[in-house]
């Protein structure tokens, strides 16, 4: 048995993405996008019988599908947290599959979301930290923390491959185009050149201040329900066709490699499990912390050869207009990234691609969508396929 | 007030103490597993290749590579204000194992991936002297 249409996703909740929290806690985001996912299904609460939660990086709780349930009055027959970082939305539709797939539930909600503040998202939190490896051995030497571990791939990518920065920022600059046609976007207003990503600081050398996410507040979730329930749903259901999850490392130092990801193992055996290769890919929506993150995704999922992604992406349109669709809603580059609702936004853009519900930026004939949701410094990847009959 | 923020300091376990107090003492020591042959870092209760608890602490050469790097110019951690531009980076020993650390003693901009680099040891207290890397002459 593998998970091969053995449930779609029918219902999808998000939230637009804001900079500026409005004081609402976490929990009331959680409910809102659960709310409007069962909705957006067709469903009632009552059909609604597993739940999946992301738990939030900006408020700590213990046992996050307790604390939604118990809000929403739901009595979940499978009730998980994934804690994948941006890999745990993708990590989330695959579970719910195979609860589906095991008689566990039959119409589950895998939400994300999160109340982060740009201007205190890196100050340190309080409560007594875990007594970790990166904290003895890494905190003492001043990471800044995701942006530098990217970095360091950036950096080591260049030299092997001899990526450049403006083929780096053509990445940006593609998913800012898609952006502007996304209202929803955070910079839906605010064109981009290549030039302005290059002439933006350095943060953390080479990524420039444009390569990489903007923290911000909101939440997304979707409902995956067994076929006879998705047959009967008021939009095209979006099939699990392909799935799988490597996780690797926390810290980049104990990386296998620095330039090759999990996405090498990932997506190889999404692509198997649905029996299409990247040639037949219409939508492209990958986890984008970073633009480092895209090349080395399109280089392990098979788009190009390894080491070939920064020609690649200059000789690709990857706009929702061009040849290779990329990051239609903008990445969460242009749109937002509000924590792990950030990884979600890829699911749920695809799903709207592939429902034909994507507006102005409607990829025309999309029938089949590559999905990546990535974690940590890429050490934890989940590669989904999702397609439409 | 401005209070002063310090900077994070490693607090060793029973575990991870041999290789705090190696560096204080200006050594950089990796355990070795005896059943696999193999070298690590960090140091664990068992060795992450085979497993086995059956391990040894060796002194390491301290040499070693800079393996890849990145310049911070705006620092996550207030301690760090006054630092930046710095160097943080991976270091791959010349045994095998690859840490994060900082590279000092040159200009950041004059730092090179592959560039060959020695372990220098910052005391940070009594009991702890974080593990840095200077450019060395190639052997």
């Amino acid at each position: 048995m593998d998970l091969k249409r053995s449930a779609a996703i029918v219902g999808i909740g998000e939230l637009k993405p804001s900079r500026h929290p409005d004081g609402r806690p976490v929990l009331e985001l959680l409910a809102e996008v659960a709310r409007l996912a069962i909705a957006d299904a067709g469903l009632e609460k009552g059909d609604v019988d597993g739940l999946l939660v992301a738990p939030p990086l900006g408020e700590h709780a213990l046992m996050w599908p307790s604390v939604l349930a118990e809000y929403l009055q739901l009595r979940p027959g499978f009730a998980e947290t994934v804690d994948l970082g941006g890999a745990s939305a993708c990590g989330m539709v695959w579970r719910a599959a195979a609860a589906i797939a095991a008689g566990l539930c039959r119409a589950a909600v895998c939400v994300t979301g999160d109340v982060l503040d740009p201007e205190s998202f890196y100050s340190p939190r309080g409560g007594r930290p875990a007594r970790l490896p990166a904290r003895e051995f890494e905190s003492p030497y001043g990471p800044m923390g995701a942006n530098s571990g990217y970095a360091m791939i950036a950096m080591r990518h260049m030299h092997e491959f001899g990526t450049t920065a403006r083929q780096l920022a053509k990445v940006a600059v593609d998913q800012r185009t898609n952006a502007n046609a996304n209202p929803d976007a955070l910079f839906f207003d605010r064109p981009l050149t290549i030039e302005e990503v290059l002439a933006s600081p350095l943060v953390c050398d080479p990524l420039h201040l444009y390569e990489i996410v903007m923290p911000c507040t909101g939440a997304a979730a979707v409902l995956v329900a067994a076929p006879d329930i998705a047959r009967r749903s008021p939009h095209r259901p979006v099939w699990l066709l392909g799935a799988a999850e490597k996780v690797t490392h926390m810290s980049l130092a104990q990386a296998p490699s620095i330039t090759t990801s999990p996405v090498a193992y990932t997506a190889p055996r999404a692509f198997q499990m649905a029996g299409v290769t990247p040639a037949d890919v219409d939508l492209v929506s990958v986890y984008d912390c970073y633009t480092i993150t895209v090349i080395v995704t399109l280089e392990d999922a098979g788009f190009c050869p390894k080491g070939q992604g920064g020609p690649f992406v200059e000789e690709h349109d990857l706009t929702y207009r061009g040849d290779l669709p990329l990051n239609t809603h903008g990445g969460q580059l242009s749109f937002g990234q509000a924590g792990l609702a950030g990884g979600m936004s890829h699911v749920t853009e695809a799903a709207r691609q592939l429902q034909g519900r994507a507006g102005q930026r409607q990829v025309r004939d999309c029938q089949l969508a590559f999905v990546n949701g990535n974690g940590g410094i890429m050490s934890e990847e989940v590669s989904l396929v999702l397609g439409v009959e | 007030m401005a209070q002063e923020v310090r900077k994070p300091v490693p607090h060793p376990t029973e575990t991870t103490r041999p290789f705090w107090q190696g560096a204080r003492q200006g050594e950089l020591r990796l355990q070795r597993c005896r059943a696999c042959g193999q070298p690590f870092l960090y140091p664990r209760t068992l060795c992450p290749h085979c497993l086995s608890d059956d391990l040894e602490w060796t002194t390491a050469s301290g040499r070693g590579r800079v393996y890849t790097y990145t310049v911070v110019r705006r620092p996550a951690h207030p301690a760090f204000g006054n630092d930046v531009p710095y160097v943080l980076a991976i270091v791959e020993l010349e045994e095998g194992p690859r840490l994060v650390t900082n590279i000092v003693g040159v200009p950041p901009e004059e730092v090179r991936i592959g560039m060959a680099v020695e372990a220098v040891f910052e005391a940070a207290g009594e009991e702890v002297a974080l593990v840095k890397f200077r450019p060395r002459e190639e052997s």
